[in-house]
């Protein structure tokens, strides 16, 4: 019993436990909203300070931030398109900071180190709730952005370019959503899996090139997720001809 | 208020879906305006001004260049013109003194001849008056020998 436990604190390797808030009837997973916040938090006060004093002649900060609009705007509008690209670049540019804020936060911050009564702080889109929340908020942008840009006519998108293309186009926006949560939840959590394991196993040296693999996974599983909600959106206010 | 449970129990697993989805995308709707607000808007108007005035910049340069070509070809003309007017007046001042030289030289010439005329018709009458006095006196002398001789005898 006594060296169950001693593993367990030792191991500390939590699957599938969560930290409980209950809000009247409904149940929160705590640790994610904690993590989150603190990043997110982190985000806005980074942006913050960047953005201060803006000058035509960008320093230090505003100069990074100015990279960053530049490669989200990039971003979208090769996606989108020239015409309504900018009505999405907000979306798609939190989507990827978002996404890369909590993957990288979850990879660089040493969370273990603090303790929780139950489950463990770690990448917020390491939770299946939040990477489902991410995916359906994009279903809801491309069927807004279709119908909105083009009416009725949006739904031409699923006969085009022939109606034995109705089937598989419907498919489509239930495994959109699917696949877009799924990839991201499965990246993260297996990154922190097999980090842990191995920080499990061989506590020195061996697990850092598995870590610096796992940034790097992370920031590609922003990009992937942004390039696939704004390559999503375009495909919807696309004009057929 | 805010009832936290952090001792609450442990169960779900991997796949627990619960009101953490919900809260999660209102919290991401949220982060979309306050970012808009704060990051893309601002970030957006100083790098496309910045873009405007660039592109502006280029444009003026252009037509400032393209001006300045076409008061390079303008000078050009100019200069053209104005060697071919210096060619001209210069070949029309050697014609005339070209001219002028020619004209002096016939009259030179011909005063020069006038005179030689002049001078050797003068000449010829000295000469030949001459001639004639010597003649004159030639038929003195000959009479007066003649009628000498005649007397004589």
């Amino acid at each position: 019993m006594f060296f169950n436990s001693l593993l367990t604190n030792f191991a500390a390797l939590e699957v599938g436990q969560h930290l409980y808030w209950q809000i009247g009837n409904i149940r929160l997973h705590g640790q994610v909203f904690l993590t989150s916040w603190i990043l997110l938090g982190a985000l806005l006060v980074f942006i913050s300070l960047g953005t201060k004093k803006m000058e035509n002649d960008p320093k230090g900060l505003q100069n990074l931030l100015e990279f960053l609009w530049d490669y989200i705007r990039d971003l979208a509008r090769t996606q989108i398109g020239e015409k309504v690209y900018r009505d999405w670049m907000p979306f798609i540019g939190t989507l990827f900071l978002f996404v890369f804020v909590s993957n990288w936060g979850g990879a660089l911050i040493p969370w273990r180190l603090i303790k929780l009564p139950s489950g463990e702080l770690g990448a917020p889109t390491a939770d299946i709730n939040t990477t489902i929340a991410l995916a359906l908020l994009v279903s809801l942008s491309y069927f807004y952005a279709g119908l909105s840009n083009k009416g009725w006519r949006y739904f031409e998108y699923y006969v085009h370019p022939t109606p034995i293309m109705l089937p598989f186009k419907i498919l489509e926006d239930f495994t959109k959503p699917l696949s877009l949560s799924f990839r991201l939840f499965g990246n993260i959590l297996a990154d922190e899996l097999v980090v842990g394991v191995l920080v499990f196993l061989v506590p020195l040296i061996l697990p850092i090139p598995v870590m610096f693999l796992g940034l790097f996974t992370s920031a590609i599983q922003a990009l992937i997720f942004a390039t696939l909600a704004a390559y999503y959106i375009g495909e919807a206010v696309e004009e057929h001809h | 208020m805010l009832a936290f449970n952090f001792f609450g129990a442990t169960e779900g697993g991997l796949f627990d879906i619960n009101a953490t989805l919900p809260l999660m995308a209102i919290q991401v709707v949220a982060l979309t305006y306050i970012l808009n607000s704060l990051f893309f808007k601002p970030v957006g108007n100083v790098v496309e001004k910045r873009e405007k005035f660039v592109s502006n910049n280029i444009i003026e340069a252009k037509n400032k260049l393209s001006e300045v070509k076409k008061l390079e070809a303008d000078l050009l003309t100019q200069l053209q013109s104005a060697r071919t007017e210096a060619q001209r007046i210069v070949s029309e001042a050697e014609d005339e003194s070209d001219k002028l030289y020619k004209e002096a030289l016939e009259l030179a010439n011909n005063e020069a001849n006038a005179s030689k005329e002049k001078t050797r018709l003068e000449i010829e009458s000295q000469t030949s008056a001459a001639r004639d006095q010597l003649s004159k006196q030639a038929d003195d002398l000959s009479e007066l020998i003649v009628n000498r001789l005649i007397l004589e005898k």
